[in-house]
């Protein structure tokens, strides 16, 4: 690889007491590549995507952020999380405020932007996931696709060079997860680089270059989604999905 | 107070006695009055302010801050107000500082209050799921940019009955600076019992004065309360 990687992962290992989440993770994230990140649940996909923007701390091995190891927590840290974007599960909006105030939000009180460009940002990150017209709805009168949507935008609102996706589906009914997913789709044709947390193999096969897939707290086996879905190598991977298509 | 102890209705003598007794100590008792809302409301805006500040202190990621704000919180909430307010009228001239009396007061009122603000302002904090504060840091704000805009504001909303709890907390301890001198309402009403010798009404004054207080800060109470309701609901405007 020429150019370094935006993000990179060394015999990572992060343990909650006794259970070990991750047991030695190594992984690149180049510059605007997209990552799938794959596997049963409580195979730490979620644990290794919060590491990154250190949400978790790790408990052996390094990560390090263009370059950069991830600083202690304080001024430095919160200046690199401003350049990661992370969506969660469970969307997590600002309840106290609106669709516009949450996206305009960070970029004012972080950023320091001038409210009026701030707002004028929000409404056109609101258009461009659908949602001109929700500018003053609280989270509360949002669906669950909504809402999420409204998170992504307010991710992008910080111009992030990676963004985070833990799971950003899961907790959404059906009907609700493909708006998200397009506008996920749409991204990642931008060239937005981004690791997703998910269990929509549709998703992770269409918009991804690549597929993890881990197990047991490794990265069992990586490889372009086509090669990953039409010939997993490991056993493991195999059976994971062979237990996906038997629904 | 004859009519008084023999059983019957006051009689038309002993009310003039008692309506003498009011009009002729009407400035002094209303000076207690007065002196009871000073001591409440600077004992609670202090409380207020400094129990923040101490719950802060105890959900912060800095352990010696967090032990500091327990040790405060298990001494000031532990100790009887009667005891801390002699403590600081006959304790703090000791070491060369000298506090008028009504400010004594106001001193072991902040100090008492704000140890139960702090436990009603960290339970409210607690309240407030963790996935608001991971989405708050995802996004780069400092821990104390997250407190004033994410955290506080949500968390106040389930905080404003037990702070009127403490409130009326305050209220009725302001009546222990009675024991250390502060003229207060309490104070005032036992001075004129040593003169008049009328305890069941001048208590019951004082007591009026108490509960009216006390009942208009729950109304206030209710009132701020629907205010944050309706704007977390959002709804129609």
């Amino acid at each position: 690889m020429i150019a370094t990687p935006l993000v990179e992962v060394r015999d990572v290992r992060k343990a909650f007491g006794s259970f070990e989440a991750l047991r030695g993770v190594d992984l690149d994230i180049g510059r605007g590549e997209k990552v799938a990140l794959v596997g049963a649940s409580g195979s730490g996909k979620s644990t290794l995507c919060r590491c990154i923007n250190r949400l978790e701390t790790v408990t052996s091995g390094t990560i390090t952020f263009d370059g950069q190891p991830l600083p202690q927590e304080g001024r430095a840290l919160a200046d690199l999380r401003a350049q990661v974007g992370m969506v969660f599960q469970a969307f997590n909006l600002f309840p106290h405020f609106t669709a516009l105030q949450n996206i305009a939000l960070a970029p004012v009180r972080v950023r320091k932007v001038p409210r009026p460009e701030a707002e004028e940002e929000a409404r056109e990150l609101l258009a461009r996931v659908g949602l001109a017209d929700k500018a003053n709805s609280y989270p509360a009168e949002l669906s669950g696709g909504q809402q999420q949507r409204v998170a992504i935008a307010r991710a992008l609102a910080m111009h992030p060079q990676l963004m985070l996706f833990d799971e950003p589906t899961s907790a959404l009914d059906p009907e609700m997860i493909s708006e998200v997913l397009d506008v996920m789709s749409e991204l990642a044709d931008g060239g937005m680089t981004m690791l997703v947390v998910t269990h929509e193999m549709g998703f992770a096969r269409h918009a991804c270059d690549r597929v993890c897939f881990m197990d047991a707290g490794q990265i069992v086996e990586q490889a372009p989604p086509g090669e990953f879905f039409d010939n997993p190598r490991s056993e493991r991977a195999k059976d994971f999905l062979s237990k996906l298509l038997h629904h | 107070m004859a009519a008084l102890t023999t059983g019957g209705r006051p009689g038309k003598d002993a009310m003039d006695t008692i309506w003498t007794m009011l009009r002729d100590n009407a400035t002094f008792l209303l000076n207690g009055v007065l002196t009871t809302i000073g001591l409440t409301v600077l004992g609670f805006t202090g409380a207020l302010v400094l129990g923040t500040l101490v719950a802060i202190f105890r959900v912060s990621p800095v352990t010696p801050l967090r032990v500091l704000g327990t040790v405060y919180v298990e001494f000031f909430r532990n100790v009887p107000l009667l005891t801390l307010l002699i403590l600081i009228v006959f304790g703090l001239p000791d070491i060369g500082l000298l506090l008028p009396l009504f400010w004594c007061g106001v001193l072991g009122l902040v100090l008492a209050g704000s140890a139960f603000v702090c436990e009603t302002v960290r339970s409210g904090i607690n309240t407030i799921g963790v996935g608001q504060s991971e989405a708050a840091r995802a996004l780069g704000m400092s821990f104390t940019t997250q407190l004033r805009l994410i955290i506080l504001p949500q968390a106040f909303r389930t905080m404003v009955q037990p702070l009127v709890n403490n409130f009326i907390g305050i209220l009725i301890g302001s009546s222990l600076a009675a024991a250390v001198g502060v003229s207060d309402i309490t104070n005032v009403t036992q001075q004129l019992n040593i003169r008049y010798a009328e305890a069941v009404v001048l208590f019951l004054i004082a007591g009026a004065v108490y509960l009216v207080f006390a009942l208009g800060a729950g109304g206030v109470g209710a009132w701020l309360e629907r205010l944050v309701t309706r704007s977390r609901i959002g709804g129609t405007r």
